[in-house]
């Protein structure tokens, strides 16, 4: 059958315009097509989360292995919880694993850093699975608090010199 | 003091009849029967003059803004070290705003403007008023398959226009001012959603469509059938257009953001 040159084009044009769809949602919007079995969630809570966003990767070492899923306050005890989803094919995180809050740069994005840790099967450890907390967590560092921290320290050693003195 | 009024009244009443024309035009080109089997060619027709000759020009401007926004961006963010933002700010800034906006710019200096030459002419030759005595409905005929055409075109081109324009900025940052790649890519996907950003720019893109194939449209069929009215007509498309597009723009912003 002949087409119309027309037609070719319009024919080109769509699909050009599926290709710059699919460019968007995978690559620039970061759209994972993969059902929810490839992933499993893993809980931490945090006393802070600093500025903390949904999405924000997950990495270990640097690698992203997940991404945050959700972020709510715990209802009884009023600490926030994160959940995490974890790439399956990352799947022995032992249960003594660490989860911290980390910023990339001084004004960058804050994600999860998890520095993975020791399995050893005499001493009681498991890999972590679908659902479980981790027991080991690091807050967010915020700016202000340290600055805070760091001049009243700074003004206490200075009085303590003082009392040397007299 | 009464010429004035007079004068005045007559404007406004002018604007308001006009203003209803076209709402009568567009709702009866909505509500026209849809014949697949014979119209399908006009459509295709249609989304080629209007969509596929305007690819060239998109491509070029998407890509050319997006190289600008990449090197003014990474000076920017060079004296706050935060060039690994780069990527979000390139994404978001063309996503959000500058792909549906320019890309319904430029369509409606590239096709609006033709759309309401090609009707005014067809309507100062009375090729429309000859349809009409051949028991042919022009808004049928001839409107419809252009409006449909223009409101599938323009959402397609602004989408080619944000990866092209994401990609120039990409082609800047990072091959040529050596930004990681990786941060670059990954910064953009953790802060640009699907919901929160693609959606929103396609709801945009769709309305910009609509207003500005409504208005091109509209002024070339209510065209004085001389050639001042069609020259007229179409100053009035590209000026319209625009400015609607950009009032809009931020009625969808405040509303979506």
């Amino acid at each position: 059958m002949k087409y119309l040159k027309a037609e070719i084009l319009v024919g080109f044009f769509v699909f050009a315009s599926i290709i710059a769809a699919a460019v968007m949602s995978l690559k620039i919007a970061g759209l994972v097509l993969n059902g929810s079995s490839a992933f499993y969630t893993l809980h931490a809570k945090f006393d802070n989360i600093g500025s903390l966003k949904l999405r924000a990767p997950v990495k270990i070492g640097g690698v992203t292995v997940g991404r945050i899923s959700k972020i709510y306050l715990d209802d009884k005890n009023l600490i926030p919880v994160v959940d995490m989803e974890i790439d399956s094919s990352c799947s022995s995180l032992s249960n003594e694993s660490k989860a911290s809050i980390q910023t990339a740069g001084i004004i960058g994005e804050q994600y999860v850093s998890i520095t993975p840790g020791f399995y050893d099967e005499e001493s009681g450890s498991e890999y972590m699975k679908d659902g479980d907390y981790f027991t080991d967590t690091g807050s967010a560092l915020v700016l202000e608090d340290l600055i805070g921290k760091f001049l009243y320290s700074a003004g206490s050693d200075a009085q303590e010199e003082k009392k040397k003195s007299e | 003091m009464l010429n004035f009024l007079g004068a005045l009244g007559r404007y406004f009443l002018q604007k308001i009849s006009s203003l209803g024309r076209s709402f009568v035009m567009l709702i009866n080109v909505l509500l026209v029967k849809p014949d697949f089997k014979r119209n399908t060619l006009l459509l295709i027709n249609e989304v080629y003059f209007v969509g596929v000759q305007s690819v060239i020009i998109i491509l070029v401007s998407g890509l050319f803004i997006g190289m600008v926004l990449g090197l003014q961006g990474f000076n920017i963010l060079k004296d706050f070290m935060a060039t690994g933002s780069l990527g979000t700010l390139v994404a978001l800034s063309i996503i959000r705003e500058l792909g549906p906006v320019v890309a319904a710019l430029l369509y409606a200096g590239r096709a609006g403007s033709a759309l309401t030459a090609e009707i005014g002419q067809l309507k100062a030759s009375e090729q429309l008023s000859a349809l009409e005595m051949m028991a042919v409905d022009p808004l049928h005929r001839v409107i419809a398959p252009r409006f449909w055409g223009g409101v599938i075109s323009l959402p397609l081109l602004s989408l080619l226009f944000a990866v092209i324009g994401i990609y120039g900025g990409k082609l800047v940052g990072v091959d040529w001012l050596g930004l990681d790649e990786g941060i670059f890519w990954s910064g953009m996907q953790s802060s640009v959603d699907i919901f929160d950003d693609v959606i929103p720019m396609a709801v945009k893109s769709f309305v910009f469509a609509v207003v500005c194939t409504w208005i091109a449209l509209f002024n070339g069929y209510d065209c004085k059938p001389t050639s001042a009215g069609i020259s007229a007509a179409t100053t009035s498309t590209v000026v319209q257009s625009s400015l609607s597009v950009l009032g809009l723009d931020f009625i969808l912003t405040a509303l979506m953001f």
